[in-house]
């Protein structure tokens, strides 16, 4: 008998069939975009003027592991918000999985398993993308891939936790505005943040995006080293399982009180 | 009758004929049952025992706790304290167990809505563990059985409030489940798809599937329960076949006599020793008697002239009415 987490994962996977080409399409538009106007534009000037900040390499290549990163993390929010507070409100597929001997639990590692399946797709088209478009530097850059999966699950269980607890969605809005807009922007996507200011740059440092950007780029770059690999790897895993398991708990105080 | 308070001697309570005493184990067996939420008790101390095979009843107002209790015995509420076993397996520490063996029917709707009606219960096959031949096969059955085989790959979305029920009971009897927990299975549906629903319980208790139901429908309860539990404010108020506690609690026949506004609160003592028992309503007064047309009568000869007079069998709205001096559906 399969796990009966791997039931969840199929209903979610069932579900997705139906966004599947739109889905696909959005994930190589996406990127195409950012790294055409971003790096091939701004990319063009920044290289004009020396890339030492950079670390010598070309913008495009420095732009692109940490765009994957971001993209992760913004897959992972949009899977993390609305379809969870669905499933628990409104579709309320998660209250009917309840009445089976599907477990609070197997749900939540369903769901873990959707959003990797989800940020797998997403990660290695944009790394297809990526070469297609000869910014990457190295073959190290499939490494990125598993980066950003992590990445994207460190944001995918607490902001599920988040999702567990609220009523409406209207908060999404503003997790939206004042956490993922300005991580993206802030965490190292698109400039060192060493460009920041001191205390602005140790704020930066700590978010889990500028974890999963540092881990991405450094594999994609080949310049990690393997004491900031354990920082990073740690840093997210545990946020990850941390995330899980309030979401476990979140869930189980709303489903089955 | 007899067959019936035969068929409904459980093993935990003193037989009422020896020679009737059956050895039959409840599915469900409740003792002291609570459920507090924080310092609201929703469900306080109540024993009830339901038979295989048997069709029974929660019947009750809104907020009366009937809702928490089939939660419970779902095993996706765990108990605050007392006694509770389902299929003889504690839901505490056999929920999935419980749960595999089961089927429910929600009082709110949870259907996927973006899957299509045949989607819907092969993946609810799925957390049954079924193969997907064999979901498939119990899906093609169930949808002709709930007489929703046409509309197999359409969405669920454009369905009917009535089509979405059958399905859902269609979704619950996938795991061809010996017991039924049905939450208000008919709430907010019209005549015609009420009827068609209690048509198709009907046939799964003819087949031997045991049904719980909740409801706050006298007509539903008379219909298809053989017996139920009266719940008010956390409580089983009384226990019994609905014509039992007709019997009981009510007269063979009730007498609705409607005034114009004013006119009843004037009454004064007029109507004093008509019938057994007189319950004064807002807009009408309930008279209870073995005879309604001679309460008519006798108002009549006390000159006494309502707006209108209906003359009609007492219901488990009567019963309800006496002992929580309430009406079910406000």
């Amino acid at each position: 008998m399969a796990s009966p987490a791997v039931r969840v994962l199929e209903h979610r996977l069932l579900e997705y069939r139906r966004t599947f080409r739109g889905s696909i399409f959005n994930s190589f538009l996406s990127p195409a975009l950012f790294l055409a106007a971003m790096g091939v534009g701004v990319g063009t000037y920044v290289d004009s003027t020396g890339s030492a900040a950079l670390g010598g390499v070309p913008y495009l290549a420095f732009l692109a592991p940490g765009l994957l990163a971001a993209s992760a993390m913004q897959t992972a929010a949009g899977e993390s918000t609305f379809p969870i507070l669905a499933a628990i409100v409104w579709v309320r597929q998660f209250p009917a999985m309840l009445a089976t001997p599907i477990s609070i639990r197997d749900i939540v590692l369903g769901q873990i398993g959707y959003f990797a399946v989800r940020l797998v797709l997403v990660a290695t088209i944009f790394v297809a993308v990526v070469i297609a478009l000869g910014a990457a530097s190295s073959p190290l850059i499939v490494l990125a891939i598993p980066a950003a999966v992590l990445t994207g699950l460190a944001f995918a269980t607490p902001i599920s936790a988040f999702s567990a607890t609220i009523r409406d969605g209207a908060e999404f809005n503003l997790l939206f505005r004042f956490v993922i807009t300005p991580l993206f922007l802030f965490s190292g996507t698109f400039f060192p943040i060493e460009q920041l200011p001191e205390p602005l740059r140790l704020v930066a440092w700590i978010t889990p995006l500028y974890q999963g950007v540092a881990l991405t780029r450094g594999l994609a770059l080949g310049t990690l080293t393997a004491p900031d690999a354990a920082v990073h790897v740690t840093y997210l895993a545990v946020l990850a399982v941390a995330g899980a398991f309030v979401f476990e708990r979140a869930l189980s105080r709303r489903l089955v009180p | 009758m007899a067959d019936r308070c035969l068929r409904l001697r459980l093993v935990p309570d003193v037989a009422c004929d020896p020679v009737h005493e059956l050895t039959v184990r409840p599915l469900i067996h409740a003792r002291g049952l609570t459920k507090r939420f924080g310092t609201f008790t929703a469900v306080d101390a109540i024993d009830f025992d339901v038979a295989p095979g048997e069709a029974f009843g929660f019947l009750g107002p809104n907020g009366a706790g009937k809702t928490t209790a089939m939660r419970m015995v779902g095993c996706v509420s765990p108990p605050s304290e007392g006694e509770l076993t389902v299929l003889g397996l504690d839901p505490r520490t056999h929920g999935p167990q419980i749960r595999a063996q089961i089927g429910v029917v929600p009082q709110q709707d949870s259907l996927d809505t973006e899957l299509t009606v045949r989607e819907n219960l092969l993946i609810y096959g799925r957390y049954f563990d079924l193969s997907r031949r064999e979901a498939g096969r119990r899906a093609d059955h169930l949808l002709a059985f709930v007489q929703l085989s046409e509309r197999a790959g359409d969405h669920v979305e454009p369905l009917s409030g009535g089509m979405k029920r059958r399905l859902t009971i269609a979704r619950s009897l996938i795991n061809e489940p010996s017991l039924l927990l049905l939450d208000e299975p008919t709430t907010g549906l019209d005549p015609q798809a009420r009827h068609l629903l209690w048509d198709r319980l009907y046939r799964l208790k003819q087949r031997g599937v045991t049904l719980v139901l909740t409801t706050h429908y006298m007509d539903e309860a008379e219909q298809l329960c053989d017996r139920l539990v009266v719940m008010d404010k956390a409580h089983i108020v009384a226990e019994g076949s609905p014509r039992q506690l007709i019997d009981r609690h009510s007269s063979r026949e009730v007498t609705e006599l409607r005034f114009a506004p004013d006119v009843k609160d004037q009454l004064g003592s007029r109507l004093d020793g008509i019938g057994e028992r007189i319950e004064d309503l807002p807009d009408r007064l309930l008279v209870y008697a073995q005879d309604g047309d001679a309460v008519v009568q006798a108002v009549h000869e006390r000159g006494v002239r309502p707006e209108s007079v209906l003359v009609r069998r007492s219901t488990l709205e009567d019963v309800f009415l006496r002992l929580t001096g309430r009406s079910l559906v406000d």
